[in-house]
C-alpha cells in the first residue's frame, strides 16, 4: 500500500514572528522518494519536522495515511523515523552501538537490535568499521551510520533532512545507493540542495520558496509545467534564431542554446538538419526548471 | 530491504537510554568515572578536615543527597547536549518512545553512571552513620523523593534550554544552590539565624534536615518532620508535573 501525506493550508509563524510555512497544500500516494527543494529558508526543513511530529503547525491540515500530525502524533510516530538535518552520531559510541541504541528505542530487544545493526552495517559495507569511535569516522561514514538507523527500522515513512549536504560526490552516489535501495515499500520524504540528486532520486518533487509549494509533480509532469521544456544547444557561428522560437542564450562565440516548445524544437532540428548544422537536443533539467518555477512565483507568474 | 512489523519492548526503549547515557559512556571512557567520583568526595574531604573529623557522619550523609540532586543537573546537561549538538531527541520524538519512557530512562541511567559513586559513599554511611532500619528507609525514601526532584527540573530545564553553553550555565546556577550552599553537608544550626531562612528555599533543606533527623543528627518536631516532608513532596509533585506536562517533547 502506498504512503498517504495530506497536505491543507498548513501555515507557520514561529514564536519570534518569522513565518517559515505560508498555506502550503499537496496530497500524493507513493512509495518511493519525495524529493523536496529549495532555496535557503524557503521552508523545506519545517514542513518535514511537522509531518514527522516534531513540531506544531500554526494552522492547517496535515496527515499521514489519514493520521492527523497534530492530534494523533503517537500513531504517526509507529510509522516513522527522521535523521535531522544536523544530527550527528554521538562521537563516542561505535556505528554499532548507535543503531543498536536507536533500534531499541524503537522497541527491538537488545540482542534483535544487535543482529539488525550488523546486517545493515554490512550491507552498506560498513561492517570493518562496526566498532570504531563515530568520531574516526569520516564524514560519509558518519552521515551513512544516520541514515543506517533509519534504513534498519520498520518505518514506512522516512525524513531525512539534507542527508548527503557537505559530502564529495562519490560518498553521495553511495548514499544515493542506499536511499534507492530504502525505498521499496517505504516513502522517503528527503530535502536537497543537490537538483541532480533531486532529479536522479526522486519519483516525486516538491520545489519550494519562500514558505510555499510552487511547483509539484514528477520530472515529466514539471517540464510539462514549463513554457520550454526543449533545449536545444547549436554549434555554429552566425546561425540566426528563427524570431519567436524561444528563450536563446550565447554560450560562446560558436554555441547558442535555445530553450523552446516541441513545435518549436522541430521547425528548428528541420531547419538545422537541411543547413547540416551541428546541434543536440535534451529535455531541460531540473535546474532549468527549478530557476523557472522559482524565478516565475517571484514575478508572479 | 523488507519491513516488518515489530512488537515494541518498553524495556527496551528505556535501556537504550541507559546505554547511551551511562553504560557507553562508562565502556568506551572509564574516566568518566573518576570525574562523577571526584564531585561529592571532595566536598566530603573538605568538610570533614575543616570539622577535624566530628563532621564526617554529617557529610556522608549529605554527600548521598548530593550525589542524587547531581544526578538531576547532570541530567539536564547531558539531555541538553543529545538533544542540541546530536538532535538525537527530534530522532527519539519521530519514534514510538514516547516522553515518558525517555525520561525515565534517561533519569535511570544518571543512577546507573553514580553507582560507582553511590557504592562507596553506602560504604562510608555504613561505616559512619549508625542508623536503625527505618532510619534507613527513611533516607532511601527521601533520597528517592529528592532525585524525583531533580531529575524532573533538569528535564524541565533541558527543554528550554538551546545550546550547551546555556546548559553549562543552569548548572553552574544549580549545584551551588542545591548542593554546595544549604546545609546539606552540615548541620543547619552553623548558620547565623537571619541567614538561616535563606536555605529553606532549596528543596535539598528539606531532604538534609529530614535525613539527618532520622539518624539522630538534627532533633525536629514531629510537626516539622511532616510539614518539612509535605514541602518536599509537593516541590516534587509540582516539577514533576511540569516535567512531564509542560515541557516541550514537541515544538510549537
Amino acid at each position: 500500500m502506498p504512503m498517504n501525506i495530506s497536505v491543507a493550508g498548513i501555515s507557520k509563524t514561529y514564536p519570534a514572528g518569522n513565518m517559515a510555512l505560508d498555506g502550503v497544500t499537496f496530497d500524493f500516494n507513493l512509495n518511493g522518494i519525495f524529493s523536496l527543494i529549495g532555496k535557503n529558508g524557503a521552508g523545506k526543513t519545517t514542513l518535514i519536522r511537522i509531518l514527522s511530529t516534531q513540531l506544531l503547525p500554526t494552522s492547517g491540515k496535515a496527515s499521514v495515511n489519514g493520521l492527523d500530525v497534530v492530534n494523533q502524533a503517537r500513531e504517526i510516530r509507529e510509522l516513522v523515523a527522521a535523521v535531522p538535518q544536523e544530527a550527528r552520531a554521538v562521537p563516542w559510541m561505535t556505528p554499532l552501538q548507535t543503531l543498536t541504541s536507536y533500534l531499541m528505542w524503537r522497541g527491538y530487544t537488545h540482542s534483535r537490535s544487535m543482529d539488525m545493526g550488523k546486517d545493515v552495517l554490512r550491507m552498506l559495507g560498513m561492517e570493518k568499521q562496526e566498532n570504531l569511535k563515530n568520531r574516526n569516522l569520516s564524514g560519509g561514514q558518519k552521515r551513512k551510520v544516520l541514515v543506517a538507523t533509519a534504513l534498519a527500522s520498520e518505518a514506512t515513512l522516512i525524513f531525512m533532512d539534507e542527508p548527503t549536504t557537505g559530502l564529495d560526490f562519490i560518498s553521495r552516489k553511495e548514499l544515493w545507493d542506499v536511499l534507492v535501495s530504502m525505498k521499496r515499500n517505504r516513502l522517503i520524504i528527503l530535502t536537497t540542495h543537490y537538483l541532480e540528486e533531486a532529479e536522479e532520486l526522486g519519483d516525486l518533487i516538491g520545489i519550494m520558496n519562500a514558505g510555499k509549494m510552487v511547483g509539484f509533480g514528477s520530472l515529466d509532469e514539471l517540464r510539462g509545467r514549463v513554457k520550454f521544456p526543449l533545449g536545444i544547444k547549436i554549434f555554429n557561428q552566425g546561425y540566426k534564431v528563427p524570431d519567436h522560437i524561444g528563450d536563446v542564450e550565447q554560450l560562446s562565440s560558436n554555441e547558442l542554446q535555445v530553450y523552446t516548445t516541441e513545435e518549436g524544437a522541430y521547425g528548428l532540428v528541420n531547419d538545422l538538419l537541411a543547413k547540416h548544422i551541428k546541434f543536440t537536443v535534451q529535455e531541460i533539467s531540473l535546474n532549468t526548471i527549478f530557476e523557472s518555477v522559482v524565478n516565475g512565483s517571484e514575478s508572479g507568474e | 530491504m523488507e519491513v516488518s512489523p515489530v512488537n515494541r519492548n518498553r524495556g527496551s526503549q528505556i535501556y537504550a537510554s541507559i546505554l547511551v547515557n551511562s553504560l557507553y559512556a562508562m565502556i568506551n571512557y572509564p574516566v568518566t568515572l573518576i570525574s562523577t567520583l571526584l564531585a561529592p568526595l571532595s566536598i566530603l574531604a573538605v568538610v570533614t578536615f575543616a570539622s577535624k573529623g566530628t563532621l564526617l557522619p554529617v557529610a556522608a550523609e549529605g554527600a548521598l543527597i548530593m550525589n542524587m540532586v547531581s544526578s538531576g543537573t547532570s541530567l539536564q546537561g547531558d539531555l541538553s547536549h543529545l538533544k542540541n549538538d546530536m538532535r538525537l531527541q527530534d530522532m527519539i520524538v519521530s519514534s514510538p518512545t514516547g516522553p515518558g519512557t525517555y525520561i525515565l530512562g534517561m533519569a535511570l541511567s544518571e543512577i546507573v553512571y553514580s553507582i560507582p559513586t553511590l557504592s562507596i559513599l553506602v560504604i562510608f554511611n555504613i561505616l559512619f552513620v549508625k542508623t536503625t532500619l527505618i532510619g534507613a528507609i527513611i533516607i532511601f525514601l527521601d533520597m528517592a523523593t529528592i532525585f524525583t526532584f531533580s531529575i524532573s527540573l533538569g528535564f524541565l530545564l533541558s527543554t528550554f534550554s538551546s545550546d550547551i553553553v546555556q546548559s553549562w550555565a543552569f548548572s553552574g546556577i544549580l549545584s551551588p544552590i542545591l548542593t554546595t550552599i544549604p546545609p546539606v553537608y552540615y548541620p543547619i544550626s552553623y548558620i547565623p539565624l537571619p541567614y538561616r531562612y535563606l536555605a529553606y528555599i532549596s528543596p535539598t533543606t528539606y531532604a538534609a534536615q529530614i535525613a539527618q533527623n532520622a539518624v539522630g543528627f538534627a532533633d525536629l518536631p514531629g510537626g516539622t518532620v511532616v510539614i518539612y516532608w509535605i514541602i518536599l513532596l509537593s516541590i516534587t509533585v509540582l516539577f514533576s508535573y511540569l516535567a512531564l506536562r509542560r515541557s516541550r517533547w514537541r515544538e510549537i
